[in-house]
């Protein structure tokens, strides 16, 4: 009779904690670093836009790899499916940069679907392989259809209208940049109500046990599904906005290399918890650009060595090691 | 006529390269459960001592493959040790990137080392004349890769199917723990076994370095086709990896001499279809 | 055939070995049925061929008038028809109000729903209040799973079967594992379930079978050899051949 009288002194079991405050203080903490980039490196908004519509892939791939435990080495694919056709909308006459951006998000998803339909068939191993199968046939296919992607010349010469009709794309990129940054924010959101939503929940069960997902009268497939969809459209809208600020879409926008690469930021960053992949773009292509001007195969070095360190040492990424000493503090 | 004829020697030389090399890491995947990426890595090293052997020392080809089985061997231990170690029943995300991290390391290190051109490895004289067949005449180089590629499919199957330790691996393959108890020294099956693999792909890179020649790059370049092999044929098994490596050489192959343009498209579009239709491999082991 | 559900010939062999061989037993709405036998009588393959996890080679699976056998696990689940597991199987890195929450949810068909806050829902938070309370479970509601007491898993286990609303539950063993002081607490929980549910219990724990179930099943080598009321089956020729039987060879293999 313990318990009956447990059940009756305790009182209700939700509204006691505030997690919407720690998502306040995190979006905050973006402004305020997007702003500190934009006055520190007035020289460099390149690199930071292009870190920008990087970080929008990590996230990506931290939809499914970190959420629903999906292994991809192949999010490029969807990456590169958006600047491609952000680009050749572009040079076909649709130069208005939100249009861009839409068009990008809708191809990604599109590539998104279509990825998903596929790699969702295999487990393990086997959907490691088709996810790289994937990148490198649309690797190979922008390769080969030069005349409408530019091939291995690239896609060059995009002309894009001022933002709105007012800001103009200027030779500094503060326009790319401060448009990035506000994409950024805008998706970011997204995705937070995304994950805490009863969908994000059921993803977050699927990665963990799928055959529990089942027996309690949920299909897999699905929602999975849903999720390879939601993530093309991010990566997609992060290639549209690195073709709008270049001008140019090159084929390393749809490479195996470029989604180890994610994948290595992801995971530095710390899987299954956005601000893991925001931080860890950031360290690592801020890093990458220091060092690799140096000599690139140093640079190459650095990554495995510093790769290796993060598997034997912290296996849930920076973020986790910042909540591990957080919490030994408190 | 002629054409088909050539297709077919290169198909088959290149899928027995492929063979070469793979075979140790559809082992190693098979029997340890651990994805190594950085399997062409140690390919790739072979190659760099087999070329410092033969062309800077001028030692001759058979000791200069000699040397490279044992040098590269001799590189993989610490890292097995210490590295590979820590990662066996890891989860695969993990084992994905400790073995790219190891590439990536491999990588910076030979270029830092050799620099980044083309290192070759001359053949003697025997194997770069024509043979003459009667009815054709091939590169003899062609010939002895494919014979290297038998040999080894030879030996592995006696040394699995009819020697003590393979009867210790497939006991460990399918049970480790209750081989454990059994008194089978499970550390060392495992070590063994690594060793072999080691051994194969650095055989392999050295034998293979006409068809994947040896470059800085060459551990990331042929990492997804080694593999896209693997997977393709169920990792663990040596009659898959063999058809694995027979179709997917003639694919490649095909479509390199008919349609270069393509590249590798139908290579790719090939995986995907064989992936789909068999998502375990050709001979996997049921999970 | 008032039978709320009903296996008819069920059978199963994996490569020759057959698992189960023409199973059939019924049972009504509210009928409390355990399902006993020595090990590997096919009592988990039983459970699993009835859930839908495991395909049979031949027989049907009834529920409520309705053939479910070519329905998948799922769409199972979703008629009524729900299983805990032997092993539990539940998300250590969520809580146990997550896990009801998202059962709940899951029947109400808004699980996969993006556009709504998981814990935005007032009503689902209240049922999901009431089956925690009514399993004592209301203490570790917020700990992550990993980190409550093997017991209060169990209890969570037949939680989330309750939030499903079954027609008919599956209990797997769901004492197996617990330490002896807490077994009350599941005693207790088997006690509390809806009197108009059929539940099927598998156990080991003799006492217990004999406490919970009015009728009683025993499976031998993949084969009904008894069904009866509890109090018979001790005394009966074929089922004592069974246990001691099997006893007997084991002592001998030792």
């Amino acid at each position: 009779m313990q318990t009956l009288v447990q059940t009756g002194a305790v009182t209700k079991v939700h509204s006691v904690r505030r997690p919407w405050l720690r998502d306040v203080i995190g979006i905050l903490a973006i402004v305020i670093a997007g702003a500190v980039g934009y006055w520190l490196f007035p020289d460099n908004l390149a690199l930071l836009t292009r870190i920008i519509a990087v970080a929008l892939l990590v996230l990506s791939i931290d939809l499914i790899v970190g959420y629903c435990g999906v292994a991809t080495l192949g999010q490029a694919a969807l990456f590169g499916a958006g600047a491609y056709a952000a680009g050749i909308a572009c040079v076909n006459g649709v130069t208005e940069p939100m249009t861009l951006i839409a068009i990008g998000g809708t191809a990604g998803a599109v590539a998104g679907l279509l990825m998903g339909t596929i790699m969702l068939r295999a487990h393990g191993l086997a959907q490691l392989v088709l996810s790289i199968a994937i990148v490198q046939l649309f690797h190979e296919a922008a390769n080969k259809a030069s005349s409408i992607t530019g091939g291995s010349d690239g896609l060059a010469g995009l002309m894009i209208s001022p933002l709105f009709g007012i800001f103009e794309f200027d030779l500094w990129g503060k326009t790319a940049y401060l448009m990035g940054l506000a994409l950024l924010l805008l998706v970011f959101i997204a995705l937070k109500f995304v994950v805490s939503s009863p969908f994000g929940m059921l993803c977050r069960g699927i990665k963990q046990d799928p055959l529990r997902i089942r027996a309690m009268g949920a299909f897999v497939f699905p929602v999975l599904l849903k999720m390879f969809v939601i993530s093309g459209a991010v990566a997609g809208m992060g290639g549209a906005l690195a073709a709008i600020s270049t001008q140019v879409v090159g084929l390393d926008s749809v490479s195996f290399e470029l989604s180890a690469n994610a994948l290595v930021m992801l995971v530095l960053g710390g899987l299954g918890t956005l601000y893991g992949a925001l931080i860890g773009t950031v360290i690592f292509m801020g890093f990458e650009h220091v060092v690799s001007s140096i000599n690139p195969f140093h640079w190459m070095t650095m990554v495995g060595a510093l790769l290796i360190a993060v598997v034997l040492a912290a296996p849930g990424g920076l973020s986790s090691l910042v909540e591990k000493v957080r919490g030994e503090k408190a | 006529m002629q054409t088909i004829f050539s297709i077919g020697i290169d198909a088959l030389a290149f899928g027995m390269v492929l063979f070469i090399i793979c075979i140790g890491l559809s082992l190693t995947m098979g029997l340890m459960r651990v994805v190594n990426l950085a399997h062409g890595a140690f390919a790739m090293i072979a190659g760099y001592i087999a070329s410092y052997a033969a062309r800077d020392l001028g030692l001759g080809y058979a000791v200069a493959i000699f040397l490279a089985i044992i040098g590269t061997i001799v590189i993989s231990i610490p890292l097995e040790r210490f590295l590979y170690r820590r990662i066996y029943g890891s989860p695969e995300l993990t084992q994905v990137l400790m073995t790219i991290g190891i590439t990536f390391c491999v990588i910076g290190i030979t270029n830092y080392f050799f620099g980044p051109t083309l290192k070759t490895i001359p053949l003697p004289q025997a194997l770069s004349q024509p043979v003459d067949l009667g009815f054709r005449t091939i590169a003899a180089h062609r010939l002895f890769v494919i014979a290297c590629g038998a040999v080894v499919a030879g030996g592995l199957w006696y040394l699995i199917e009819r020697t003590s330790f393979g009867i210790k691996l497939r006991a460990t393959v399918d049970n480790a723990a209750m081989s454990d108890a059994l008194g089978v020294r499970t550390q060392v099956v495992y070590a063994i076994s690594f060793a072999i693999a080691i051994g194969l792909a650095a055989l392999g890179g050295v034998v293979g370095a006409e068809f994947l020649p040896i470059e800085p790059y060459y551990a990331l370049r042929y990492m997804v086709m080694f593999l896209v092999v693997v997977s393709v044929g169920g990792a663990g098994s040596i009659l898959g990896a063999v058809i694995a490596c027979l179709v997917l050489g003639l694919v490649d192959t095909t479509g390199r001499y008919l349609m270069p343009d393509f590249g590798n498209f139908f290579f790719y579009a090939a995986v995907i279809l064989i992936v789909c239709l068999f998502p375990r491999g050709f001979f996997g082991r049921a999970q | 055939m008032s039978d709320l559900f009903r296996v008819e010939n069920l059978s199963k062999s994996f490569g020759g070995l057959a698992v189960s061989r023409d199973i059939s037993l019924s049972m009504a709405a509210g009928e409390r049925l355990a399902l006993i036998g020595p090990n590997g009588a096919g009592k988990t393959t039983f459970v699993n061929l009835v859930t839908g996890q495991l395909k049979p080679g031949a027989g049907r699976v009834i529920l409520g008038g309705e053939d479910v056998t070519q329905l998948g696990a799922v769409r199972r689940v979703r008629k009524g028809l729900v299983r805990t597991f032997q092993v539990t199987r539940l998300f250590s890195e969520l809580t146990p109000e997550e896990h009801v929450t998202l059962t709940v949810l899951q029947r109400e068909g808004k699980a996969s729903r993006i556009l709504s806050r998981f814990r935005g829902n007032s009503g689902v938070a209240d049922e999901v209040h009431d089956i925690l309370g009514a399993l004592g479970l209301l203490e570790v509601a917020r700990r992550k799973v990993g980190q409550i007491a093997y017991g209060q898993q169990r209890l969570l286990e037949i939680a989330i079967a309750l939030a499903l609303k079954p027609k008919v539950l599956l209990l797997d063993e769901p004492a197996a594992g617990v330490p002896s002081v807490d077994t009350p607490r599941i005693e207790q929980a088997l006690e509390r379930l809806p009197s108009s549910l059929a539940v099927l219990m598998i156990e080991h724990d003799m006492d217990l079978v004999f406490r919970f179930a009015k009728r009683v099943v025993v499976l031998a080598a993949g084969e009904i050899i008894f069904e009866g009321a509890p109090s018979e089956v001790a005394a009966d020729p074929k089922v004592r051949e069974a246990y001691l039987g099997n006893y007997a060879h084991a002592r001998s293999v030792a």
